[in-house]
């Protein structure tokens, strides 16, 4: 196959629009550093003049080297800038999960890590950043690491955009600095799941349109007749994305050169808006984003097609339309009508199955190859995955039930529930993407040690095994404390004779959390050794005729 | 897709769908049965109760939403529920409403009652300071000992709790306040590390006798006119006895050196104006009974 190379000359015009971009926000940002009188706009401010600063340096740099060379060559993939973004997850990962475990040690001895003089250590503070470090950095490298690399291999071409899916990875790089920081100095629009202010989710919105374009436009290229479905799977999410990050974010800033704002939302359309947005932000990030992975990365490890096309339509257009419409239960007994209650209630139960469609895919995937299971944990891990997807997506229209999340609702089982699906289900996944690809990337034989990978997926495993179960015990024992009451009608139990008796729970969850990132930690160290080039003994490593082989290069 | 050749899948013997990205082909499996008979059921289960329940909104013709056929509504079931405890309740809160606090003690029925309306308002207002079950904390007095600053009747407990300790707003609240020695200049530093030395010669084996003689002066001057002459304390001013073992922030030289210097002067708040008058009548009762009931 040969492919034609575009004329150097419009390919390097990228170059030159990405720079306009950072020279504006460049721009921007220094005026609003002359301008403005409160403390933590000039923080951020600051730190966007800086970066972009940085951005624009060595982009000039370096731009100025290429003078007529074709430095987006189209008959190469672009994986530069995916090996990036596997450094990046593993990194934002193993941050992310830390401060998990610090915040877990909060809830248990509050007395230890309770830090008054330290405002930004505050469990408040630190919520935010755990949960973002985790979804949005470690799950957004992952999902645009990805997204770049299978829709290059699908569509068997080079990204599109020449120098934009460079400003895609380090704009959103840049958007994590801004949201992170953000919330251990205190700038927060009190959204969960969506903190950061309105500076912040201009730039991302900037950063997610430039995505979308580079993957559009790398499908609108394609050298295939068909468009795979991992790549609905990805589109759906970044569609989706862009549009529940918009709505949800509407607001009207206080003064341009400020951090604080309003959102054009009140009362319970606020309420109902922000759980769209929440509810669908596992629907669309955590769990159209990573199906898509899984699509690629299962049938590619094991060797084998792909279960089932006609599951695959039925249950992408079932599950997209569906989700969006379950938000609602989140918001059980509240003063939300109790028709949009109902609403989403039914819509949850009605989701139930087309969840089930990807995890069937999946699994049966492996028919014809079952003894990889026993052989290769990289396997195991996503097959693993999938199970903890089922079994979320099983326990999530079970919850969303009134009845039962009447019992469950503010709960810690609400908290194992989460964990479930984002330590067993996105975690694991992601794991087992990173693991194929950092040989694959870095054209290694296979991975340093398979020994490590066992080691990472039980350590792992019994981790989430911990998480889960002290959490199950701990969010229905408070819910059934909660509605205690005794003959006389009056509460049975004071709030804080709760909290008490969720403290062996909290001891073991912060356990279970120590293990995963234990494990992550030996990922970390296996993945770095891989990419060196190094190998273990050839003793605990896959035969090599059994290991999984990298999508040829695009020029063969 | 019309002219490939069938290409059939080895193991499986399911046809493929005939393309390939990156060598990954799909099988033209049909839907598993029972995943399609579920999702019907799940389907057909949501129609059924959203006919039952309030489900669908601005239908043409109907102002609201459709009230389902069951006519179920939250708001009416919580007032109805709201509704029966008031009247469960009803006769026992009367009965408490009417009744002296000595009253409650020798009813059986009612200081059950109470005790269990005490408990519960207690958990939820009271053990945020004093602990659970009033075990207390440093600086928040236990409820569970008979060691009281003020008073540990009925009465006095029911005082404390609805005008508060030094709650300026309340005209009635309990208040004094020990002098600040130290930093208003009333004693030098000798002085209070003298005074500090009797306090502690009251309970402790070890002091310096010296200073604790020095230090019985300046008792006798600055601080028998609250805590008494022997230092047993006067509750008509919450001044404590300092010759038991029981401190609320400390026993300890530097502790004491430090109330001394800065004075304490603790706050409650009043509670009067925040419970009804039969839960505060339940609080006394409740922590009357706690174990220092006078």
């Amino acid at each position: 196959m040969t492919a034609i190379a575009s004329p150097p000359a419009r390919s390097n015009t990228s170059i030159l629009t990405v720079g306009g971009l950072l020279a504006a926000v460049f721009l921007w940002s220094l005026f609003t550093v002359s301008q403005t009188s409160d403390i933590l706009m000039n923080v951020h401010a600051w730190m966007f003049v800086i970066l972009t600063g940085i951005g624009l340096a060595a982009l000039l740099i370096w731009g100025g080297s290429v003078q007529d060379r074709n430095v987006f060559d189209q008959t190469k993939y672009e994986d530069t800038v995916v090996k990036f973004g596997v450094a990046a997850s593993m990194f934002w990962g193993l941050v992310g999960f830390l401060v998990g475990i610090v915040i877990a040690l909060q809830l248990t001895w509050p007395n230890l890590f309770y830090f008054p003089e330290i405002g930004w250590l505050n469990f408040g503070r630190l919520r935010p950043l755990h949960t973002s470090a985790v979804i949005f950095a470690f799950g957004g490298n992952v999902l645009i690491a990805t997204s770049f690399y299978v829709v290059q291999r699908t569509c068997r071409t080079r990204l599109a955009g020449g120098m934009w899916p460079w400003f895609v990875f380090w704009g959103y790089q840049l958007f994590i600095a801004i949201a992170a920081t953000g919330y251990v100095i205190g700038v927060t629009q009190s959204k969960e799941y969506a903190e950061p202010e309105w500076y912040a989710d201009l730039w991302l919105t900037i950063v997610w349109v430039a995505y979308l374009l580079v993957f559009l436009g790398t499908i609108w290229k394609r050298k295939e007749p068909h468009i795979y479905v991992a790549n609905w799977f990805y589109l759906s999410f970044i569609v989706t994305i862009a549009m529940l990050h918009i709505v949800n974010n509407l607001s009207m800033p206080v003064s341009w050169t400020g951090t604080r704002s309003y959102s054009i939302y009140s009362g319970v359309q606020d309420a109902l808006t922000q759980w769209w947005y929440g509810h669908n932000a596992v629907g669309f990030f955590l769990t159209t984003g990573f199906l898509a992975i899984m699509y690629y990365f299962i049938p590619k490890r094991a060797n084998r097609p792909v279960y089932s096309y006609r599951l695959s339509i039925v249950h992408f257009w079932s599950l997209i339309f569906i989700y969006i419409w379950a938000g609602p239960h989140h918001l059980h007994y509240t003063a939300l009508p109790q028709w949009a209650q109902t609403l989403g209630m039914t819509f949850s139960v009605m989701l139930w199955m087309p969840s089930w469609g990807g995890m069937i895919n999946g699994v049966m995937t492996l028919s014809g190859a079952w003894d990889k299971l026993r052989t290769d944990p990289v396997i195991r891990m996503m097959i693993v995955s999938l199970a903890f997807y089922g079994m979320s997506t099983f326990e999530g229209p079970l919850m969303s039930v009134r009845a039962v999340n009447a019992l469950s609702h503010y709960t810690e089982w609400g908290i194992g529930h989460v964990h479930s699906g984002a330590l067993g289900w996105v975690g694991f996944i992601s794991f087992g993407a990173l693991y194929c690809l950092t040989p694959w990337l870095w054209k290694r034989p296979g991975l340093y040690s398979i020994r490590l990978v066992e080691w990472h997926f039980w350590v792992a495993t019994i981790g989430i095994l911990f998480y889960m179960i002290s959490m199950w015990f701990a969010g229905i024992m408070e819910g059934l404390m909660w509605r205690a009451y005794n003959e006389y009608g009056f509460l049975e139990y004071s709030f804080v004779e709760t909290v008490e008796a969720k403290h062996i729970s909290y001891i073991i969850r912060m356990l279970g959390g120590l293990m995963y990132f234990s494990g992550a930690a030996i990922m970390a160290y296996n993945l770095v050794r891989t990419a060196l080039g190094h190998t273990a003994s050839q003793s605990d490593n896959l035969a090599a005729e059994s290991r999984p082989s990298a999508a040829p290069a695009l020029a063969e | 897709m019309s002219d490939h050749e069938r290409d059939i899948d080895q193991h499986s013997g399911t046809e493929t769908t005939g393309h390939e990205w990156d060598g990954i082909k799909e099988l033209n499996t049909p839907l598993p049965r029972w995943w399609l008979i579920t999702w019907y059921v799940t389907i057909a289960w949501a129609i059924v109760y959203m006919i039952l329940m309030p489900a669908i909104p601005a239908l043409p013709g109907l102002g609201t939403n459709t009230p389902g056929v069951r006519g179920q509504s939250d708001r009416v079931n919580v007032a109805a529920s709201i509704d029966q405890l008031h009247t469960a309740r009803q006769e026992d809160a009367a009965r408490l409403l009417g009744a002296s606090l000595q009253q409650i003690e020798t009813d059986r029925d009612l200081q059950q009652f109470a005790m269990a309306m005490g408990e519960s308002a207690f958990g939820d207002n009271c053990a945020t300071c004093h602990g659970a079950g009033g075990r207390g904390a440093r600086g928040y007095p236990v409820l569970a000992d008979d060691v009281w600053l003020w008073t540990g009747t009925l009465d006095g407990i029911e005082q404390t709790i609805r005008h508060g300790i030094r709650h300026e707003e309340d005209p009635d609240t309990r208040f004094s306040a020990m002098p600040a020695f130290g930093q208003m200049g009333m004693l030098d530093r000798h002085q209070i590390d003298d005074v500090t030395e009797y306090v502690v010669s009251l309970t402790a084996e070890e002091f310096d006798a010296e200073a604790a003689v020095r230090g019985a002066e300046v008792f006798e001057l600055q601080c028998a006119s609250c805590h008494a002459s022997d230092a047993t304390g006067m509750r008509d001013v919450g001044a404590p006895n300092l010759t038991d073992a029981d401190w609320l922030y400390g026993g300890d030289r530097d502790t004491i050196y430090a109330t001394v210097f800065n004075a304490r002067n603790s706050h409650m708040p009043a509670w009067g104006d925040r419970l009804d008058d039969a839960t505060i009548k339940a609080l006394a009762v409740y922590v009357h009974s706690l174990g220092g009931g006078e």
